[in-house]
């Protein structure tokens, strides 16, 4: 929204009405298949051109019938109805014939599947893992292996709400993006923690539902650089629009170059969950942690969303005894969106964010630091 | 409606009146009635309050997806609106629609008196208004309705409060109220028909019925089952959905497609009766196939018992599931083919003429047939994996849902309202109904196959940027076509109080018996003597 949003509605309004081109000159107008970064994606594509024009052809065939019909057999024009119900030998032909088309294109498409579901001989293994609402990469096998983050929206809220311009990537954009070499076949296997998601990269033609309890693979095999992006397409609950996926794709030196840099990223920012840090220490590092895991539902204003919901500000638990608001954070409430943190964040991340809430929206509790979250973990 | 087709049948010598209305008069006529016009009325009118109560929801949720950004409703609200929408639309509006016409029609059109169990059939009606208003009243409960899609997908329904468990109340209702009337159907069709009515000379709308009749016997206790198991699992600790437990989640989804794709047919079949009474009489021309016709339908309904999965070939089911259900729900395009060409074939050669039903139903066959082709697209495993989810499959089931069943029943009504009530509608307006319906419709949802291909998910309140255009001329489409409507109500209410009296048979080519043997208006009691067929 530049500034001049009632203007551009109106282009849009007057676009719409007279089905005309482009509402904004910034955007082009897609209307097919994002251009295939992979074999895969190259190959659906083909299969859906082909049966496209099948499918035209036989659309203008039968509706040529049927028009031809309106326009000569009207009664207006005095044709008189002819009584005729049945033929055989047309009935016939009209079964047999669609049946062989069906095997025209079952054939091309089969070959396609199968090489679809062949996971085997990976040169990289990533484990995702859904989150209401975002992204879990765990690389399990091959270089890199050992590497570990979760990939968040970027948007600010404030973009999303309307209180800025959106910008070029709004709801595309993550904090820590997937990483990948080019031309290596990389082996993605799915799950979830909480309720189904899908992850999905249009420019790969890879789609697979993350389904909780259970791993299920695909694999992709990128074949340009570049950054592509995609979204969850299994509706998750009520950030389900806002957990997109995001992955780059580099040539093998910069992936290797990647893998040392983060290695030695994920070495210096781990935490000492022995050291003692201060209250506003804690506080500021926990208002961070919530604004990427906690506000969606429970809000800025600590207000949450009653009673799916509840509120931090003014709540027993918050305000009570460090240990049970610990607990809860850990390992999370069984069916609700309240997942169990404490595979997704450190011990320092967890006190930082307790003490941030017990500080807020006028809670006055005491600090909880990283040594007793350690000491309450199974 | 029918209070004027009442009315007027005072004036027919040879009713005699008796039995009229079981002695009850204003509401109470309504609640108690156990004739199957009153009951048909009582059906239409309540799809139609559903279809504009559905409606609305439809018009908030292209509201808020007119710009990207949230402007209008927090995507909590949003997921309730495409929830309730969904249910509200397929259990509410279109499939009693439906049942409607089948109360009005199948005794008329048999010959029969009555449907065969009366007091069945009131009660298979007002088990409606009571789940409506479990559906409609969870939004008003804390935590407002369930905002997981209409699919009722497993394990996110058991994080929803309340209005989840008032949601599976009212599909064990409506399920109840379906399985009622099918038995009646069934009973009415197999039992009552006058004597020379052999099955095979019924007309098609009877039989597509009786099939769907069957499919909703055998497809409503799997839905009923489904959501027991989710209602246990919320409440009473099973796990069927729950792999911490031993569940799967992914086994609510062949439970719930189970019943779901035969439940595409139930809503399509008798729309595609419909279809094979109107197109014959405005060519004034037999139907083309009626045999086969009977064959196809049949082998849509057996067909649509084995292609459930194909709404889930993203789960990571094995490489011979998804060949096995790929082939099979490819096959599904013969027969439906089979249907388009009789349609088209009856219509060749015809005397044809475009009154208002006729538009309906050629603007149902090109549009269904069209939302049948991407349903081949969609049926192709590589091809449904990127399109999957995303706006292409919105726009597919919309034109088989609105421009198939839909049309079909805007086609029916126009066609029968002069027989039921008496009266004409006015032709004019009737015209411009089906073109604004039809210019707005594809509106809406033909540019949403572009947005999809280019990669919109469905069920999203917020989009990026480069999806703006499509959804803007869909919302407007949206909007023209929600007001469009309101016209509709006004051609139904004026033909009623205002309309030219109806000859008994203004349709030239109309050949069933409600046509060729029962005056116009239909009086109250028809067929109470059988009639003779030659």
């Amino acid at each position: 929204m530049m500034g001049s949003k009632p203007i551009r509605s109106m282009t849009a309004l007057l676009a719409g009405l007279l089905g005309a081109a482009a509402s904004s000159a910034a955007h082009a107008l897609e209307w097919y298949f994002q251009s295939p970064a992979s074999k895969m994606a190259q190959e659906i594509d083909t299969l859906h051109q082909y049966v496209m024009w099948l499918i035209i052809v036989i659309f203008v065939g039968v509706f040529g019938f049927m028009f031809y019909s309106c326009y000569a057999h009207r009664k207006s024009k005095g044709h008189p109805a002819a009584q005729f119900h049945e033929n055989t030998t047309v009935e016939i032909l009209w079964t047999v014939i669609p049946a062989l088309i069906l095997v025209a294109i079952a054939w091309p498409v089969t070959k396609t599947v199968i090489a679809q579901k062949d996971t085997s001989a990976a040169d990289l293994t990533v484990k995702v893992t859904g989150y209401q609402w975002k992204w879990g990469y765990d690389y399990i096998k091959g270089e890199g292996e050992g590497i570990s983050f979760v990939s968040t929206l970027s948007t600010p809220r404030d973009q999303i709400e309307g209180r800025a311009p959106k910008g070029e990537n709004y709801l595309l954009e993550v904090d820590n993006e997937m990483v990948v070499p080019v031309g290596k076949k990389v082996r993605v296997i799915a799950t979830a923690a909480d309720v189904i998601h899908a992850w999905w990269v249009p420019a790969f033609g890879a789609k697979q539902d993350a389904i909780p309890g259970f791993l299920r693979d695909i694999w992709f095999r990128a074949e340009k650089t570049g950054v592509y992006r995609g979204q969850c397409t299994e509706l998750c609950g009520k950030e389900h629009g806002f957990m997109p996926i995001v992955v780059r794709v580099v040539s093998l030196e910069d992936y290797t170059k990647w893998v040392g840099e983060k290695k030695i990223a994920m070495a210096a920012t781990a935490d000492d969950p022995g050291k003692t840090w201060s209250a506003p220490e804690l506080v500021a590092r926990g208002e961070k942690v919530y604004a990427s895991n906690c506000v969606a539902c429970h809000q800025a204003t600590g207000k949450g969303a009653p009673p799916a919901f509840p509120p931090l500000a003014g709540s027993k638990i918050v305000n009570g005894p460090g240990q049970g608001q610990i607990d809860l954070v850990l390992n999370g409430k069984p069916n609700t969106a309240m997942v169990a943190f404490g595979k997704q964040l450190n011990d320092t991340e967890i006190a930082a964010v307790i003490t941030f809430t017990r500080s807020s929206w006028g809670n006055k509790a005491s600090e909880v630091q990283p040594a007793e979250v350690k000491a309450r973990r199974k | 409606m029918s209070s004027v087709a009442h009315d007027h049948a005072h004036d027919h010598a040879h009713d005699h009146g008796h039995g009229h209305h079981g002695g009850y008069g204003g509401i109470m006529r309504w609640i108690t009635t156990t004739n199957h016009k009153d009951i048909g009325t009582l059906y239409l009118w309540f799809a139609f309050i559903m279809f504009m109560v559905g409606g609305a929801m439809a018009m908030v949720i292209r509201a808020e997806l007119f710009s990207p950004g949230l402007q209008i409703v927090d995507p909590d609200f949003f997921n309730q609106m495409t929830t309730l929408h969904g249910l509200i639309m397929v259990f509410g509006a279109i499939m009693p629609v439906f049942v409607g016409f089948a109360n009005w029609q199948i005794p008329m059109m048999i010959g029969a008196p009555d449907m065969a169990f009366a007091r069945l059939n009131n009660w298979s009606f007002w088990l409606l208004p009571f789940a409506a208003l479990l559906l409609v009243g969870s939004l008003f409960v804390p935590g407002g309705a369930p905002g997981v899609g209409w699919t009722l997908y497993a394990p996110l329904t058991v994080q929803m409060g309340i209005g989840m468990d008032l949601t599976i109340f009212a599909v064990h209702i409506l399920g109840m109220s379906s399985i009622l009337g099918s038995i009646n159907i069934i009973t009415t069709i197999l039992n009552l028909r006058a004597p020379g009515m052999t099955l095979m000379r019924m007309p098609l709308f009877v039989w597509t019925w009786l099939i769907t009749a069957y499919l909703l016997v055998a497809a409503m206790p799997v839905l009923a089952g489904a959501v027991t198991m989710t209602l246990t699992d919320r409440h009473f600790g099973t796990t069927f959905f729950n792999a911490a437990g031993g569940g799967d989640p992914v086994l609510y989804q062949h439970i719930f497609w189970f019943f779901g794709h035969p439940e595409v047919y139930i809503i399509a079949l008798p729309g595609f009766g419909v279809i094979s009474q109107v197109i014959p009489a405005f060519s004034r021309k037999p139907l083309f196939g009626y045999a086969s016709m009977v064959y196809a339908t049949s082998a849509i309904a057996i067909l649509s018992f084995i292609v459930w999965a194909h709404h889930m070939y993203t789960v990571g089911m094995p490489v011979t599931g998804q060949l096995f259900f790929m082939y099979a729900t490819t096959l599904i395009a013969i027969p439906t083919g089979v249907k388009v060409f009789n349609w088209v074939a009856t219509m060749w050669k015809g005397s044809l003429t475009f009154e208002t039903p006729m538009l309906f139903a050629l603007g149902f066959l090109f549009m269904f047939t069209l939302g049948g082709f991407t349903g081949l697209v969609l049926a192709l495993v590589p091809v449904d994996i990127q399109l999957h989810d995303t706006y292409y499959v919105v726009a597919h089931f919309h034109y088989v849902m609105v421009a198939g069943a839909l049309f079909a029943a805007f086609a029916g009504i126009y066609f029968w309202l002069p027989k039921w009530t008496g009266r004409m509608y006015n032709e004019k307006l009737g015209q411009i109904h089906f073109w604004l319906t039809m210019i707005f419709f594809n509106m809406i949802f033909f540019v949403q196959h572009f947005v999809g291909m280019a990669g919109m998910p469905r069920r999203i309140p917020d989009y990026p940027l480069m999806f703006e255009t499509w959804n803007k001329i869909s919302s407007l489409g949206a909007f023209g076509m929600g007001l469009t409507q309101l016209l509709f109500l006004y051609i139904v209410v004026k033909c009623i109080r205002s309309g030219e009296t109806a000859p008994q048979k203004p349709w030239e080519g109309a050949d069933s018996l409600e046509w060729t043997h029962l005056p116009t208006p239909v009086p109250y009691h028809t067929f109470e003597t059988p009639p003779v067929l030659k």
